[in-house]
Protein backbone atom coordinates (compact mmCIF):
# COMPACT_ATOMS: atom_id res chain seq x y z
CA UNK A 1 0.00 0.00 0.00
CA UNK A 2 1.22 3.46 -0.86
CA UNK A 3 0.84 4.52 2.77
CA UNK A 4 2.47 6.97 5.12
CA UNK A 5 4.89 4.28 6.29
CA UNK A 6 6.65 4.17 2.91
CA UNK A 7 8.66 7.32 3.57
CA UNK A 8 11.91 6.67 1.66
CA UNK A 9 12.74 9.84 -0.31
CA UNK A 10 10.11 12.05 1.30
CA UNK A 11 11.32 15.55 2.15
CA UNK A 12 10.68 18.13 4.84
CA UNK A 13 10.17 15.56 7.60
CA UNK A 14 12.24 17.70 9.96
CA UNK A 15 15.58 17.31 11.69
CA UNK A 16 16.91 14.01 13.00
CA UNK A 17 16.92 14.32 16.76
CA UNK A 18 19.28 11.96 18.60
CA UNK A 19 18.66 11.95 22.33
CA UNK A 20 21.39 12.90 24.76
CA UNK A 21 20.64 9.92 26.95
CA UNK A 22 18.94 7.04 25.23
CA UNK A 23 16.79 4.90 27.49
CA UNK A 24 15.68 1.71 25.72
CA UNK A 25 12.13 2.52 26.87
CA UNK A 26 10.88 5.93 27.92
CA UNK A 27 7.85 4.90 29.95
CA UNK A 28 6.52 1.79 31.63
CA UNK A 29 3.73 1.48 29.06
CA UNK A 30 6.31 1.38 26.25
CA UNK A 31 7.92 -1.64 27.95
CA UNK A 32 4.59 -3.45 28.20
CA UNK A 33 3.50 -2.61 24.64
CA UNK A 34 6.87 -3.79 23.33
CA UNK A 35 6.42 -7.12 25.10
CA UNK A 36 2.73 -7.60 24.23
CA UNK A 37 3.26 -6.77 20.57
CA UNK A 38 6.18 -9.20 20.33
CA UNK A 39 4.41 -11.94 22.28
CA UNK A 40 1.15 -12.00 20.33
CA UNK A 41 0.91 -15.11 18.13
CA UNK A 42 1.16 -13.64 14.62
CA UNK A 43 4.00 -13.26 12.10
CA UNK A 44 5.91 -10.00 11.76
CA UNK A 45 4.57 -9.18 8.28
CA UNK A 46 1.04 -9.31 9.72
CA UNK A 47 2.06 -6.95 12.54
CA UNK A 48 3.59 -4.52 10.04
CA UNK A 49 0.53 -4.71 7.81
CA UNK A 50 -1.73 -3.66 10.69
CA UNK A 51 0.56 -0.73 11.56
CA UNK A 52 0.38 0.36 7.92
CA UNK A 53 -3.43 0.46 8.12
CA UNK A 54 -3.29 3.31 10.64
CA UNK A 55 -4.66 6.37 8.76
CA UNK A 56 -1.73 8.39 7.34
CA UNK A 57 -2.30 11.56 9.38
CA UNK A 58 -2.46 9.50 12.58
CA UNK A 59 0.57 7.41 11.60
CA UNK A 60 2.72 10.50 11.15
CA UNK A 61 1.53 12.10 14.39
CA UNK A 62 1.95 9.02 16.60
CA UNK A 63 5.07 7.98 18.45
CA UNK A 64 6.56 4.62 17.51
CA UNK A 65 5.02 2.65 20.38
CA UNK A 66 1.69 4.47 20.02
CA UNK A 67 1.50 2.85 16.59
CA UNK A 68 2.10 -0.56 18.15
CA UNK A 69 -0.52 0.15 20.80
CA UNK A 70 -2.99 1.18 18.08
CA UNK A 71 -2.32 -1.84 15.85
CA UNK A 72 -2.40 -4.47 18.62
CA UNK A 73 -6.19 -4.36 19.32
CA UNK A 74 -6.81 -4.63 15.57
CA UNK A 75 -4.61 -7.74 15.45
CA UNK A 76 -6.57 -9.30 18.32
CA UNK A 77 -9.92 -8.55 16.68
CA UNK A 78 -8.97 -9.63 13.15
CA UNK A 79 -7.43 -12.91 14.29
CA UNK A 80 -10.37 -13.70 16.55
CA UNK A 81 -8.23 -13.53 19.69
CA UNK A 82 -10.60 -10.96 21.19
CA UNK A 83 -13.85 -9.27 20.23
CA UNK A 84 -14.41 -5.53 19.75
CA UNK A 85 -16.58 -5.55 22.88
CA UNK A 86 -13.79 -7.16 24.88
CA UNK A 87 -11.33 -4.54 23.61
CA UNK A 88 -13.74 -1.75 24.51
CA UNK A 89 -14.65 -3.02 27.97
CA UNK A 90 -11.34 -4.67 28.86
CA UNK A 91 -13.31 -7.71 30.08
CA UNK A 92 -12.81 -11.24 28.72
CA UNK A 93 -16.53 -11.88 28.27
CA UNK A 94 -15.90 -14.65 25.75
CA UNK A 95 -13.60 -16.61 28.05
CA UNK A 96 -10.12 -17.91 27.23
CA UNK A 97 -9.12 -17.78 23.55
CA UNK A 98 -7.99 -21.14 22.23
CA UNK A 99 -5.84 -22.22 19.31
CA UNK A 100 -3.17 -19.58 19.79
CA UNK A 101 0.39 -20.20 20.90
CA UNK A 102 1.42 -18.57 24.17
CA UNK A 103 5.04 -17.41 24.14
CA UNK A 104 7.07 -18.91 27.01
CA UNK A 105 10.11 -17.69 28.94
CA UNK A 106 12.12 -20.58 27.46
CA UNK A 107 11.26 -19.48 23.94
CA UNK A 108 12.30 -15.89 24.62
CA UNK A 109 15.73 -17.23 25.57
CA UNK A 110 16.12 -18.70 22.08
CA UNK A 111 15.49 -15.45 20.20
CA UNK A 112 19.10 -14.33 20.13
CA UNK A 113 20.95 -17.59 19.75
CA UNK A 114 22.14 -18.88 16.38
CA UNK A 115 19.42 -20.50 14.27
CA UNK A 116 20.23 -24.04 13.17
CA UNK A 117 17.08 -24.77 11.19
CA UNK A 118 17.67 -25.69 7.54
CA UNK A 119 17.51 -22.88 5.00
CA UNK A 120 14.70 -22.68 2.47
CA UNK A 121 15.63 -23.54 -1.11
CA UNK A 122 14.24 -22.40 -4.46
CA UNK A 123 15.43 -22.03 -8.03
CA UNK A 124 17.12 -18.70 -8.75
CA UNK A 125 16.06 -16.98 -11.97
CA UNK A 126 18.51 -14.07 -11.67
CA UNK A 127 22.19 -13.95 -10.73
CA UNK A 128 24.71 -11.54 -9.26
CA UNK A 129 25.89 -8.93 -11.76
CA UNK A 130 22.64 -9.03 -13.76
CA UNK A 131 20.80 -5.80 -14.62
CA UNK A 132 17.23 -5.82 -13.31
CA UNK A 133 14.35 -3.40 -12.94
CA UNK A 134 11.98 -3.21 -9.98
CA UNK A 135 8.46 -3.75 -11.25
CA UNK A 136 5.99 -0.89 -11.02
CA UNK A 137 3.62 -2.60 -8.61
CA UNK A 138 1.13 -0.66 -6.49
CA UNK A 139 -0.70 -3.28 -4.39
CA UNK A 140 -3.35 -2.09 -1.96
CA UNK A 141 -2.14 -4.56 0.69
CA UNK A 142 1.16 -5.05 2.49
CA UNK A 143 4.34 -5.15 0.39
CA UNK A 144 8.07 -4.82 1.00
CA UNK A 145 8.73 -3.14 -2.34
CA UNK A 146 9.35 0.53 -1.50
CA UNK A 147 7.85 3.14 -3.81
CA UNK A 148 11.14 4.89 -4.50
CA UNK A 149 12.64 1.94 -6.41
CA UNK A 150 9.59 1.01 -8.50
CA UNK A 151 10.36 1.23 -12.21
CA UNK A 152 14.06 1.85 -11.47
CA UNK A 153 16.93 -0.23 -12.80
CA UNK A 154 19.87 -1.57 -10.84
CA UNK A 155 22.40 -4.36 -10.66
CA UNK A 156 22.10 -7.48 -8.55
CA UNK A 157 24.87 -7.24 -5.99
CA UNK A 158 24.11 -10.44 -4.18
CA UNK A 159 21.88 -13.47 -4.44
CA UNK A 160 20.75 -13.90 -0.85
CA UNK A 161 18.65 -16.38 1.10
CA UNK A 162 15.34 -17.79 0.00
CA UNK A 163 12.55 -16.12 1.96
CA UNK A 164 8.79 -16.28 1.98
CA UNK A 165 7.03 -13.39 0.30
CA UNK A 166 5.50 -11.12 2.92
CA UNK A 167 2.96 -9.43 0.66
CA UNK A 168 -0.68 -9.78 1.69
CA UNK A 169 -1.51 -10.57 -1.95
CA UNK A 170 1.12 -12.74 -3.65
CA UNK A 171 -0.83 -13.27 -6.87
CA UNK A 172 1.36 -12.46 -9.85
CA UNK A 173 4.54 -12.48 -7.78
CA UNK A 174 5.51 -16.12 -8.33
CA UNK A 175 5.94 -18.89 -5.73
CA UNK A 176 5.61 -18.12 -2.01
CA UNK A 177 9.26 -19.01 -1.36
CA UNK A 178 11.76 -17.28 -3.62
CA UNK A 179 15.22 -15.76 -3.76
CA UNK A 180 15.80 -12.34 -2.27
CA UNK A 181 18.44 -10.33 -4.14
CA UNK A 182 20.27 -7.28 -2.90
CA UNK A 183 20.00 -4.80 -5.77
CA UNK A 184 22.40 -1.88 -6.11
CA UNK A 185 20.70 1.27 -7.44
CA UNK A 186 22.72 4.33 -8.45
CA UNK A 187 21.46 7.34 -6.47
CA UNK A 188 21.14 9.23 -9.78
CA UNK A 189 18.86 6.52 -11.16
CA UNK A 190 16.59 7.02 -8.15
CA UNK A 191 16.83 10.79 -7.63
CA UNK A 192 18.25 12.33 -10.78
CA UNK A 193 21.24 14.60 -11.25
CA UNK A 194 20.88 16.27 -7.86
CA UNK A 195 22.25 13.08 -6.30
CA UNK A 196 25.95 12.40 -5.95
CA UNK A 197 27.39 10.25 -8.74
CA UNK A 198 29.22 8.32 -6.00
CA UNK A 199 26.17 7.29 -4.00
CA UNK A 200 24.26 4.00 -4.18
CA UNK A 201 21.23 2.55 -2.42
CA UNK A 202 21.02 -1.20 -1.83
CA UNK A 203 17.58 -2.75 -1.46
CA UNK A 204 16.78 -6.41 -0.73
CA UNK A 205 14.07 -7.42 -3.19
CA UNK A 206 12.15 -10.66 -3.72
CA UNK A 207 12.48 -12.20 -7.17
CA UNK A 208 8.83 -11.49 -7.95
CA UNK A 209 9.46 -7.77 -7.56
CA UNK A 210 12.05 -7.84 -10.35
CA UNK A 211 12.22 -8.16 -14.13
CA UNK A 212 15.21 -8.26 -16.48
CA UNK A 213 16.45 -4.84 -17.57
CA UNK B 1 20.69 -9.08 39.18
CA UNK B 2 18.01 -10.32 36.84
CA UNK B 3 15.71 -11.16 39.68
CA UNK B 4 16.27 -7.75 41.23
CA UNK B 5 15.44 -6.00 37.98
CA UNK B 6 12.30 -8.05 37.52
CA UNK B 7 11.26 -7.39 41.11
CA UNK B 8 11.73 -3.68 40.54
CA UNK B 9 9.74 -3.90 37.34
CA UNK B 10 6.90 -5.74 39.03
CA UNK B 11 6.85 -3.23 41.86
CA UNK B 12 6.80 -0.33 39.42
CA UNK B 13 4.00 -1.92 37.46
CA UNK B 14 1.90 -2.56 40.54
CA UNK B 15 2.40 1.04 41.60
CA UNK B 16 1.35 2.29 38.17
CA UNK B 17 -1.70 0.07 38.22
CA UNK B 18 -2.73 1.20 41.66
CA UNK B 19 -2.22 4.85 40.85
CA UNK B 20 -3.84 5.08 37.46
CA UNK B 21 -5.93 2.13 36.40
CA UNK B 22 -8.59 2.06 39.07
CA UNK B 23 -9.91 5.60 38.43
CA UNK B 24 -9.80 5.05 34.67
CA UNK B 25 -11.91 1.92 34.80
CA UNK B 26 -14.26 3.36 37.37
CA UNK B 27 -15.01 6.09 34.86
CA UNK B 28 -15.54 3.61 32.04
CA UNK B 29 -17.98 1.58 34.11
CA UNK B 30 -19.97 4.60 35.19
CA UNK B 31 -20.44 5.84 31.63
CA UNK B 32 -21.11 2.67 29.67
CA UNK B 33 -22.34 4.42 26.54
CA UNK B 34 -19.88 7.27 26.48
CA UNK B 35 -17.15 6.41 24.03
CA UNK B 36 -14.96 9.13 25.50
CA UNK B 37 -14.84 7.04 28.66
CA UNK B 38 -12.54 4.54 26.92
CA UNK B 39 -9.12 5.26 28.38
CA UNK B 40 -7.25 7.44 25.91
CA UNK B 41 -4.01 7.73 27.85
CA UNK B 42 -1.48 5.23 26.43
CA UNK B 43 -0.61 3.97 29.90
CA UNK B 44 -4.23 3.17 30.66
CA UNK B 45 -4.90 1.63 27.26
CA UNK B 46 -1.80 -0.54 27.61
CA UNK B 47 -2.77 -1.70 31.08
CA UNK B 48 -6.28 -2.57 29.90
CA UNK B 49 -4.93 -4.46 26.89
CA UNK B 50 -2.43 -6.42 28.97
CA UNK B 51 -5.10 -7.38 31.50
CA UNK B 52 -7.39 -8.53 28.70
CA UNK B 53 -4.67 -10.52 26.95
CA UNK B 54 -3.76 -12.25 30.21
CA UNK B 55 -7.42 -12.98 30.94
CA UNK B 56 -7.88 -14.37 27.42
CA UNK B 57 -4.90 -16.68 27.94
CA UNK B 58 -2.98 -15.06 25.06
CA UNK B 59 0.17 -14.09 26.93
CA UNK B 60 2.23 -15.28 29.89
CA UNK B 61 3.32 -12.36 32.08
CA UNK B 62 6.62 -14.09 32.89
CA UNK B 63 7.44 -14.21 29.18
CA UNK B 64 6.55 -10.52 28.82
CA UNK B 65 8.92 -9.69 31.69
CA UNK B 66 11.62 -11.85 30.07
CA UNK B 67 11.23 -10.02 26.75
CA UNK B 68 11.60 -6.65 28.43
CA UNK B 69 14.54 -7.76 30.55
CA UNK B 70 16.30 -9.30 27.53
CA UNK B 71 16.12 -6.22 25.32
CA UNK B 72 16.45 -3.61 28.05
CA UNK B 73 19.37 -5.18 29.90
CA UNK B 74 20.97 -8.14 28.13
CA UNK B 75 21.10 -7.71 24.37
CA UNK B 76 22.64 -4.50 23.10
CA UNK B 77 25.39 -2.91 21.01
CA UNK B 78 28.16 -4.50 23.11
CA UNK B 79 27.43 -7.67 21.12
CA UNK B 80 28.12 -5.90 17.84
CA UNK B 81 31.18 -4.17 19.31
CA UNK B 82 32.65 -7.58 20.17
CA UNK B 83 32.11 -8.69 16.57
CA UNK B 84 33.84 -5.57 15.22
CA UNK B 85 36.80 -5.79 17.60
CA UNK B 86 37.29 -9.46 16.76
CA UNK B 87 37.36 -8.61 13.06
CA UNK B 88 39.94 -5.88 13.72
CA UNK B 89 42.34 -8.23 15.50
CA UNK B 90 41.69 -11.44 13.57
CA UNK B 91 42.04 -11.19 9.78
CA UNK B 92 40.64 -14.64 9.10
CA UNK B 93 37.57 -13.92 11.24
CA UNK B 94 37.09 -10.70 9.30
CA UNK B 95 37.16 -12.64 6.03
CA UNK B 96 34.54 -15.06 7.35
CA UNK B 97 32.48 -12.17 8.68
CA UNK B 98 32.34 -10.37 5.33
CA UNK B 99 31.70 -13.62 3.44
CA UNK B 100 28.95 -14.97 5.73
CA UNK B 101 27.98 -12.53 8.46
CA UNK B 102 25.37 -14.82 10.02
CA UNK B 103 27.80 -17.72 10.49
CA UNK B 104 30.73 -15.61 11.73
CA UNK B 105 28.55 -13.75 14.24
CA UNK B 106 27.20 -17.11 15.42
CA UNK B 107 30.80 -18.04 16.34
CA UNK B 108 30.50 -15.43 19.10
CA UNK B 109 27.17 -16.87 20.18
CA UNK B 110 24.85 -14.27 18.68
CA UNK B 111 22.05 -15.20 16.33
CA UNK B 112 18.46 -14.76 15.37
CA UNK B 113 19.09 -12.39 12.46
CA UNK B 114 20.35 -13.11 8.95
CA UNK B 115 23.29 -10.73 8.68
CA UNK B 116 25.28 -8.97 6.01
CA UNK B 117 28.34 -7.13 7.30
CA UNK B 118 29.52 -4.23 5.14
CA UNK B 119 32.99 -2.73 5.50
CA UNK B 120 33.87 0.94 5.68
CA UNK B 121 37.16 1.94 4.08
CA UNK B 122 38.85 5.22 3.14
CA UNK B 123 36.85 5.15 -0.11
CA UNK B 124 33.55 3.51 0.90
CA UNK B 125 31.13 4.54 3.62
CA UNK B 126 28.07 2.45 4.52
CA UNK B 127 24.84 3.62 6.16
CA UNK B 128 21.98 1.43 7.44
CA UNK B 129 18.28 2.35 7.39
CA UNK B 130 14.82 0.80 7.22
CA UNK B 131 12.58 3.11 5.17
CA UNK B 132 9.41 1.00 5.54
CA UNK B 133 9.44 0.39 9.30
CA UNK B 134 12.22 -0.15 11.83
CA UNK B 135 14.13 -3.32 10.87
CA UNK B 136 17.33 -3.48 12.86
CA UNK B 137 19.82 -6.20 13.90
CA UNK B 138 18.45 -6.79 17.42
CA UNK B 139 20.85 -9.64 18.21
CA UNK B 140 23.96 -7.51 17.66
CA UNK B 141 22.72 -3.98 18.45
CA UNK B 142 19.67 -4.45 20.69
CA UNK B 143 16.62 -2.28 20.06
CA UNK B 144 16.94 0.75 17.75
CA UNK B 145 17.16 4.31 19.09
CA UNK B 146 14.24 6.69 18.57
CA UNK B 147 16.00 8.62 15.80
CA UNK B 148 16.54 5.44 13.74
CA UNK B 149 12.78 4.81 13.84
CA UNK B 150 11.88 8.43 13.05
CA UNK B 151 10.32 9.37 9.73
CA UNK B 152 12.97 12.10 9.39
CA UNK B 153 15.84 9.58 9.29
CA UNK B 154 13.93 6.93 7.30
CA UNK B 155 12.85 9.46 4.66
CA UNK B 156 16.08 11.36 4.15
CA UNK B 157 18.85 8.77 4.45
CA UNK B 158 18.10 7.28 1.03
CA UNK B 159 17.69 10.56 -0.89
CA UNK B 160 20.33 12.69 0.83
CA UNK B 161 22.62 10.52 2.93
CA UNK B 162 25.42 13.07 2.98
CA UNK B 163 23.16 15.66 4.61
CA UNK B 164 22.11 13.07 7.18
CA UNK B 165 25.74 12.26 7.91
CA UNK B 166 26.58 15.98 8.23
CA UNK B 167 23.75 16.28 10.74
CA UNK B 168 25.55 13.60 12.77
CA UNK B 169 28.81 15.55 12.41
CA UNK B 170 30.35 13.39 9.71
CA UNK B 171 31.60 15.17 6.58
CA UNK B 172 32.71 12.83 3.80
CA UNK B 173 34.85 13.71 0.80
CA UNK B 174 33.07 13.97 -2.55
CA UNK B 175 35.09 11.03 -3.84
CA UNK B 176 33.95 8.70 -1.05
CA UNK B 177 31.30 6.24 -2.25
CA UNK B 178 28.27 6.26 0.02
CA UNK B 179 26.30 3.03 0.19
CA UNK B 180 22.91 3.12 1.87
CA UNK B 181 21.42 -0.24 2.87
CA UNK B 182 17.62 -0.29 3.13
CA UNK B 183 16.46 -3.18 5.34
CA UNK B 184 13.45 -4.32 3.32
CA UNK B 185 13.69 -8.12 3.71
CA UNK B 186 14.76 -10.40 6.59
CA UNK B 187 18.42 -9.57 5.91
CA UNK B 188 19.92 -7.22 8.52
CA UNK B 189 23.02 -5.09 8.14
CA UNK B 190 25.97 -4.27 10.40
CA UNK B 191 28.66 -1.79 9.40
CA UNK B 192 32.25 -2.85 10.07
CA UNK B 193 33.83 0.55 10.83
CA UNK B 194 37.43 1.44 10.06
CA UNK B 195 39.84 0.71 12.88
CA UNK B 196 41.21 4.07 13.98
CA UNK B 197 44.94 4.76 13.57
CA UNK B 198 46.80 4.74 16.85
CA UNK B 199 45.04 1.67 18.26
CA UNK B 200 47.68 -0.86 17.20
CA UNK B 201 48.72 -1.45 20.83
CA UNK B 202 45.18 -2.00 22.11
CA UNK B 203 43.76 -5.34 23.18
CA UNK B 204 40.55 -6.82 21.79
CA UNK B 205 38.73 -5.85 24.98
CA UNK B 206 40.00 -2.26 24.77
CA UNK B 207 38.95 -2.08 21.13
CA UNK B 208 35.51 -3.41 22.01
CA UNK B 209 35.06 -0.49 24.39
CA UNK B 210 35.85 1.97 21.57
CA UNK B 211 33.20 0.73 19.14
CA UNK B 212 29.94 2.68 19.24
CA UNK B 213 26.49 1.72 18.05
CA UNK B 214 26.41 4.77 15.80
CA UNK B 215 29.58 3.56 14.06
CA UNK B 216 27.97 0.16 13.44
CA UNK B 217 25.00 1.92 11.77
CA UNK B 218 27.29 4.18 9.75
CA UNK B 219 26.33 7.58 11.23
CA UNK B 220 29.71 7.94 12.94
CA UNK B 221 33.29 6.78 12.74
CA UNK B 222 35.13 5.11 15.59
CA UNK B 223 37.37 7.61 17.35
CA UNK B 224 40.26 7.29 19.77
CA UNK B 225 39.48 7.44 23.48
CA UNK B 226 39.34 10.98 24.79
CA UNK B 227 42.40 12.41 26.56
CA UNK B 228 42.61 11.39 30.18
CA UNK B 229 40.13 8.52 29.99
CA UNK B 230 41.13 4.91 30.44
CA UNK B 231 39.03 1.85 29.86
Amino acid sequence: MNGAHDVGGMQDMGPILPEHSEPVFHTEWERRVFALFNAVDVEWPYRRAQIELIPPADYLRMSYYERWLTALPQILIKTGMATPVEIETGKAVGGVATGHHVLTVAEVATWDVPDTSPKLTATAHFHAGQRVRARNLNPVGHTRLPRYVRGKAGTIERDGDVEELQDSDIQGLGPKQQHVYTVRFAARELWGDQASPHDYVYVALWEGYLESA
Amino acid sequence: MTTTRRDLLTTALSATAAATVAPGFAGAQEHDHDHQAVPSDPALRTKALESLMVAKGLVDRAALDALIDTYEHKVGPRNGARVVARAWVDGTFKQRLLADGTAAIAELGYGGDTMLVVENTAKVHNLVVCTLCSCYPWSTLGLPPVWYKSTAYRARSVINPRAVLREFGLELGDDVEVRVWDSTADLRYLVLPERPAGTEHMSEAELTALVTRDAMLGVAKVGLPREGTHS
